[in-house]
């Protein structure tokens, strides 16, 4: 066992595997660019129809139904099918991973206008605000620090589910994972993991500290408890039982 | 006669199906006053007023403001020209104090700059230390955040202010500030305001005019609260009014007949040498306690001397001269001397009012109005 572990970090150590076209910085750079893309994708879709639902209550019910029907699809059956449908290349696992990334993007947009005070809603309308106000000036300011939740939860998901699309001819850090299965160099497979696993802890550092430097500190400190309930709420299940709730 | 300001017009609103919220009210609102809807819960006081703005849409009738149907313009322009404070302070967490006043300015497009400007002479327009715009609102007590929710209304100096129940979530010693602090700006300001609360003691110090709300949206009463409370419509408003209407109701009888009385004082270094009362000093030995400036401090009690009883006991509520019925009947009824202590208007003391005495100008004065029935 011992022997795995010595051998991983020479693995990780081996200047060579530092290096060209297969080395980490290539592969970090590809796992990057493929979350990236997918973040882009999802949010532009998610955050609008979030937000949309969040602020008319119109379609909450099938939204959180979608969102979990949606979760419980298998990544790599749904990688599988895409690609024989739409053929190997890009844009197929990315299409794939952006619909397993959109339901907790959309559940914690929603929940994050929800959870905005309804008193402070109702007081920005009789101020004068016209509807879009509403929304950008009130709403979503004091949403932001439960739907960034969302984000980061999102953010890690994808950067951990990237690494199927190595199962198809792509890049990214998950090629460590499959050569190493298909050589059963074990080393290899444990340091691309430890790879993708330090890769998610930084860039969830690097969102804390952006979240904790550009967001309104009174928002956050308004919603310091919304926010411990956002991570609930992101969980479609949780968060259809909230709707029910609310509706009964 | 004051002018109408907003009118309502065989106003009905009505919820998919039920009873009707507000039951076909028709009523005028005047100019520079402070009218105060009160009523029980669910008795669409709050409905009326959120109708003013059109936050909510009546059913039927109409309701004009300055002469112009409501329905004319639209409905957040309309709601821009009316400051509206809410029970809740309804701050945006987000925003500054600062930038919370600003909010109605910064909607009419006035520069950043200009609406902060403004919003910080507001600050001390409503009584807060300027150093509190910076801060968030959650930093604040429920009665600043109030304040704030006051002078956020009137940063775009509205003609008219929509309060709905602004005062009832603070507590009683914050209100009654509040209170006299809304009437101090309204003697400067002079707006139409609308003002909703289900406290009937807030009402008849706050209106100038009363409107009583009854279950079913049915509007009871609208009078001046003293006539509300001297001759109630019928018994819906008489029992809402509640048991302490008599009392109540010399809030708005002046003091001009109640005698004075000279009282005999004493500083607390006199107390320490005082022997007691002589025999036959009048008023069973109580003597009025006072510091320097001649301020009361509480009254010495006759078992001084002998150790029957305290050395002194704090007083009862204070008469300032000039003050109604009320406030000179509750000073002699609270004073365990049984004399109501007065003061002139620095707070010094003037002398004493006995209870028999403000029992008998009242009397009078229900004579005087009998005579003249």
């Amino acid at each position: 066992m011992s022997n795995v572990i010595t051998d991983t970090f020479d693995w990780l150590a081996d200047p060579a595997h530092w290096a060209g076209a297969a080395g980490v910085p290539a592969r970090l750079a590809e796992h990057l660019q493929y979350t990236g893309l997918v973040m882009l994708i999802a949010t532009a879709i998610a955050i609008p129809i979030g937000l949309y639902v969040g602020h008319t209550g119109r379609g909450r019910v099938a939204v959180v139904a979608l969102a979990g029907a949606l979760r419980a699809l298998p990544t790599l059956g749904l990688l599988t099918l895409f690609v024989l449908l739409a053929g190997i290349g890009l844009m197929p696992p990315i299409w794939a991973l952006v619909i397993l990334t959109v339901p907790p993007l959309l559940a914690g947009t929603y929940a994050g206008i929800s959870s905005v005070d309804r008193n402070v809603v109702d007081a920005a309308r009789a101020m004068g605000m016209t509807e879009l106000q509403v929304l950008f000036r009130a709403e979503f300011p004091n949403a932001l620090p439960v739907m960034f939740g969302g984000f980061r939860t999102g953010v890690l998901q994808v950067i951990a589910t990237v690494s199927v699309v190595a199962y198809i001819n792509l890049g990214g850090l998950g090629r460590y994972l499959f050569d190493g299965l298909v050589l059963s160099d074990f080393p290899q497979m444990l340091g691309g993991s430890l790879l993708i696993a330090g890769l998610a802890i930084a860039v969830d550092l690097v969102l804390a500290l952006f979240q904790r430097l550009f967001l309104s500190p009174g928002a956050s400190s308004q919603s310091n408890r919304s926010r411990q309930a956002a991570v609930d709420l992101t969980d479609p299940v949780t968060a259809e039982a909230v709707v029910k709730g609310g509706m009964s | 006669m004051a002018e109408a300001m907003i009118e309502f017009q065989s106003v009905t609103k009505r919820y998919q199906g039920g009873q009707p919220a507000v039951d076909d009210l028709t009523m005028s609102i005047d100019q520079g006053a402070i009218t105060v809807f009160v009523g029980p819960s669910g008795c669409g006081k709050t409905t009326s007023l959120r109708m003013i703005n059109r936050m909510v849409e009546p059913t039927s009738g109409t309701i004009t403001v300055g002469g112009e149907d409501v329905t004319s313009v639209p409905a957040a322009r309309l709601r821009r020209s009316m400051g509206y404070v809410m029970q809740s302070s309804g701050l945006m967490p987000h925003r500054s104090v600062l930038d919370n006043i600003a909010t109605v300015p910064r909607l009419n497009g006035v520069s950043r700059t200009d609406a902060r400007r403004r919003a910080q002479e507001l600050l001390e327009v409503v009584g807060l230390a300027p150093s509190l715009g910076k801060r968030y609102p959650s930093q604040l007590s429920g009665g600043q955040q109030q304040r704030v929710g006051v002078a956020r209304a009137l940063a775009a100096d509205p003609p008219v202010l929509l309060m709905d129940e602004p005062f009832s979530a603070v507590d009683p010693v914050v209100r009654d500030e509040l209170q006299k602090e809304l009437l101090r700006l309204q003697r400067d300001l002079a707006k139409t305001i609308v003002f909703v609360t289900h406290d009937i003691d807030e009402a008849t110090v706050l209106g100038d005019k009363v409107a009583v709300f009854g279950v079913g949206g049915k509007l009871a009463q609208y009078a001046a609260p003293e006539e509300i409370l001297r001759a109630p419509a019928n018994d819906f408003v008489a029992s809402f009014v509640g048991r302490d209407r008599g009392f109540r109701h010399l809030a708005f009888s002046p003091s001009d007949g109640v005698t004075i009385h000279e009282v005999s004082t004493l500083t607390p270094a006199e107390l320490e040498h005082d022997g007691g009362p002589p025999d036959g000093n009048w008023n069973d030995g109580w003597k009025l306690v006072v510091d320097a400036g001649r301020r009361p401090l509480g009254w010495a009690g006759p078992g001084r001397a002998t150790g029957a009883g305290p050395v002194m006991v704090p007083g009862g509520s204070l008469f300032r001269k000039g003050e109604t019925l009320r406030r000179a009947l509750d000073a002699a009824l609270s004073s365990p001397s049984g004399l109501g202590v007065a003061v002139d208007a620095e707070g010094r003391v003037a002398g004493v009012i006995q209870a028999a005495e403000v029992l008998a100008v009242i009397e009078a004065g229900r004579r005087v109005r009998q005579g003249a029935l």
